[in-house]
């Protein structure tokens, strides 16, 4: 667990974080999202001490990290860094050894885990031997991933770190990352200033401007409630994508067709609108079979889907 | 003097014993003093990276430092330490040090940021990072560093022979005074190639891939060391005295050459420039050292002359040279000229060299008095019935010489005069009497006969060391082959001769070289 009490740092004139305060429950992802400038990359640093606060306290797990010596609560600490900072004189292997080396890890052990690491990234053999040079970009952010993820940390702050890729292969390592079973053991703080990338991977969303939190709460809480106008705006050029993958079958359980069918085994209502969509659109299906919460199932098409969904929407507008 | 018509081939295959040694105390010297240099040059550089305000100041004085011409350098170093290895370590280490830190400093300053950055986020503390990402990273740039640093000692170590630390110095420097090629060429051809074999190995090195550059960089600080020690090898030291022999001395027959095959002497020797050589024996850091009958620094070092019983070094009696045709075109210039015939004993010359050379007076103070003293002095009659040029080398006692006759032709004849003083060497004032650029200059036998005439070797022994006869020779071959005269020499003999400290030699009951060689033999 991660704490941020009532955090501030200023360079110079410019007050980059202010009174910055938030928790991030075990296991739960927190994004941190603002434009850029707004003092994303500094809160993150931080949490491991990379800088130290002028105000406020961090606590992890319940105890204060000035307390820790800081070299060692970083080698605790998983991080990707914005620009990637792989070490250009070592191999790739190398690369990723680097913290298991000084932890004093035996060769084996440093082998298996980095064999392990690099199957689940997708990232060939054969570039073990390499320099980051002779990596692609996509590539390099991988072996950073893999570098801050070989000691498997409980704790992973990754700052923007698919911020270098282009938009398909972001999308394609963002599904790749999300489907990682470790990941889903760790407490993660990720920045990021894409909107959509923070809904794809958030549990919860802290919003930034101008070194100041404007709201903290699920993609839906940001998208439904949001509380003032820049927590709006700053959504409003994707909402109707966004609403897609926040909103699921069961939020519009109640304007779907009522014919109720008895045959279960079927797709679960937790699937956002987005994902229905797609299945519909790929499958060249006309028609998807879902099961809601009370064990009911219902058979929806693409217009159905559509149309339930407007009426969700209508209503949550009037509330 | 055949070995003018040797081939540099003959001369280097000859004396590859000492090229050998020579090249490989040069060697020794630049990897001890780059050695040292890194040592000290690479903390500071770190130092001055990791706290920028001081890096004004170090480069500053490292630059500075760097500016200081090399000999002065040397002559810095001479009171505190002394002659030999140390000061000339000390002068080439202070010559490479700021090529080292400052491309330590960049090199370190210009890793990307981010990377130095992502070290501290893994957890690394301060030393792992200097040794794994910042030292590594910034190798390249260090490294060129070392090159030219490299570069610059092997050039700069060729100055070392003038302390007595040894090097190619000591053929190309014997070789400029003894007026021989060969051994110019045999000094610095070498010592140009090692600087060129040295840069290119390690431009090697440098462009070496960071995988390779890791375990060649293991291999880096044995080789420096290895190559170090080569300068220990030849300072065995063979005897319980040591010399101090001048380059030129080193290289002449009537020098260490025929000590060694008339007296059969043997004796440490180190090879060092005049201009320390008579403080290092007062210094009790030499023994033994070669010099002139007449110096002054005989005198203000309280030295002894030991006797030369079996006659090596040929007489140098001074007299004025002049071209025929002055004479005859200023008749009275040969009388006034001979009034200083005989009058300048090896001892008056030797206190007149002490009071330029050591009580730094003006030459003509010099010159002047002594003219009172015996005489001699006439008021300058601002005559201008033509005008008498007089030509001096380049040292204390030409200058005197050129002073006195120039007082006695204004006070004794109608002539003005002209003084060319400081013509360099033997050849040059030579070659500047000869075109009609100057009408007389005082000149030795011994030089007249082995430099100017080099007559068969035979003959030249034959003259063996009489005076008369050398005068004799001398005045003939001139009057023949150059139309110049010979007039009365002036009296004072400035031979070659070894000298010791007065007490140490009678302490040693040490008077003569024979002496010194039997003293040698029994202990
Ligand atoms: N080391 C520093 N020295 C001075 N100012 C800094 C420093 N680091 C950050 N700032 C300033 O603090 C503010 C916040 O910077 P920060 O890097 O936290 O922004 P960010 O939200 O991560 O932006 P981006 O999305 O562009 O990475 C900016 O105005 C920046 O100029
Ligand atoms: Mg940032």
């Amino acid at each position: 667990m991660i704490e941020l009490k009532g955090i501030s740092k200023k360079f110079g004139d410019t007050q980059a974080v202010n009174q910055v305060s938030f928790k991030v429950a075990e296991k739960e992802t927190l994004v941190l999202l603002g434009t850029s400038g707004c003092g994303k990359t500094t809160t993150l640093k931080m949490i491991n001490r990379l800088i130290e606060p002028d105000a406020g306290r961090v606590m992890i797990n319940g105890e204060a990290i000035t307390n820790q010596d800081p070299d060692m609560l970083r080698k605790g600490i998983g991080y990707v860094m914005q620009n990637i900072g792989l070490f250009p004189h070592y191999t790739i292997a190398e690369n990723i050894a680097l913290v298991p080396k000084l932890l004093k890890w035996d060769k084996e052990k440093i082998k298996n885990r980095t064999q392990e690491l690099i199957q689940k990234l997708h990232l060939p053999e054969s570039t073990l031997t390499m320099i980051p040079h002779e990596l692609s970009g996509g590539q390099q952010q991988r072996v950073g991933l893999a570098r801050a993820l070989v000691t498997d940390p409980s704790v992973l702050l990754m700052d923007e770190p698919f911020g270098a890729l282009d938009n398909v292969t972001r999308a394609s390592i963002q599904k790749e990352f999300k489907a990682l079973e470790e990941l889903k053991r760790k407490t993660i703080v990720m920045v990021t200033h894409d909107v959509q990338e923070a809904f794809e991977l958030a549990d919860r969303i802290c919003l930034m401007d101008k070194g100041e939190v404007v709201q903290i709460g699920t993609p839906k809480e940001l998208l439904y409630q949001p509380v003032n106008d820049f927590a709006k705006k700053f959504l409003a050029s994707q909402r109707l994508a966004l609403e897609f993958k926040v909103v699921n079958i069961q939020d519009i359980w109640s304007y779907l067709p009522k014919e109720i069918l008895k045959d279960g085994g079927s797709k679960s209502a937790d699937l956002s609108i987005w994902e229905a969509m797609e299945l519909l659109r790929n499958n060249d299906r006309s028609e998807l079979l879902v099961t809601g919460n009370n064990k009911e199932s219902k058979l929806i098409n693409f217009e159905q889907l559509t149309k339930g969904f407007n009426q969700f929407q209508n209503g949550q507008v009037h509330e | 003097m055949n070995e003018q018509q040797q081939t540099l081939w003959q001369f280097m295959a000859g004396q590859s014993d000492k090229l050998l040694s020579q090249t490989l105390q040069h060697v020794g010297l630049t990897f001890i003093s780059l050695l040292f240099a890194i040592a000290i040059g690479l903390p500071l550089g770190i130092l001055i990276a990791r706290k920028r305000k001081l890096s004004g100041t170090v480069l500053g004085i490292a630059g500075v430092l760097q500016t200081v011409p090399s000999i002065a350098l040397l002559g810095f170093m001479i009171p505190v330490l002394g002659i030999g290895a140390k000061p000339a370590i000390v002068a080439l280490l202070i010559y490479a040090l700021l090529p080292i830190i400052r491309n330590t400093y960049t090199g370190i300053i210009g890793i990307d940021l981010h990377v130095k950055e992502a070290a501290r986020a893994m957890g690394m503390s301060k030393s792992q990072i200097l040794l794994k990402v910042e030292l590594p990273l910034a190798m390249p740039v260090i490294l060129a560093g070392i090159r030219t640093a490299t570069v610059i000692n092997v050039g700069v170590a060729t100055l070392a022979s003038f302390i007595a630390a040894g090097g190619l110095g000591e053929f190309i420097f014997g070789g400029i005074s003894l007026n021989n090629t060969n051994m110019i060429l045999a000094g610095a051809i070498p010592a140009a190639l090692l600087a060129i074999i040295l840069d290119a190995l390690l431009s090697l090195i440098q462009k070496m891939n960071f995988k390779k550059l890791r375990k060649a960089l293991y291999v880096f600080p044995v080789v420096i060391l290895v190559l170090g020690a080569f300068y220990a090898l030849p300072t065995a030291y063979g005897s319980t005295l040591t010399a101090g022999f001048t380059p030129e001395f080193m290289g002449r027959q009537d020098g260490d050459l025929g000590l060694k095959s008339t007296y059969g002497l043997k004796i440490h020797t180190i090879v060092i420039s005049d201009a320390v050589m008579y403080k290092a024996a007062f210094a009790k850091e030499l023994d033994v050292i070669s010099g002139y009958s007449t110096d002054g620094r005989l005198k203000a070092f309280d030295l002894k002359i030991l006797d030369d019983d079996k006659h090596i070094f040929p007489p140098y009696y001074a007299a004025p040279i002049v071209r025929e045709e002055a004479l005859k075109k200023f008749p009275e210039l040969e009388k006034t000229l001979d009034l200083l015939a005989g009058k300048i004993t090896d001892s008056i010359m030797t206190d007149l060299n002490y009071k330029t050379d050591y009580l730094h007076q003006q030459p003509e103070r010099v010159a002047k008095d002594f003219l009172i003293s015996n005489g001699l002095y006439k008021v300058a009659k601002n005559g201008h019935n033509g005008t008498v040029r007089i030509g001096s080398k380049i040292f204390g006692e030409q200058y005197i010489l050129a002073e006195i006759y120039s007082m006695l032709i204004k006070g004794n004849t109608d002539y003005d005069v002209a003084t060319k003083t400081g013509l360099g060497g033997t050849k040059i004032c030579f070659d500047a009497l000869t075109n009609d650029q100057i009408d007389f200059y005082p000149e030795y036998t011994g030089t007249g006969l082995l430099v100017l005439l080099q007559p068969d070797p035979k003959i030249a022994k034959e003259m063996g060391h009489d005076k008369e006869k050398t005068y004799a020779y001398v005045s003939r071959e001139f009057e023949k082959n150059f139309k110049i005269k010979w007039l009365k020499p002036i009296g004072f003999n400035n031979a070659y001769a070894l000298m010791m400290r007065k007490k140490q030699s009678k302490e040693l009951n040490v008077n003569s070289i024979s002496d010194l060689k039997n003293y040698l033999d029994k202990n």
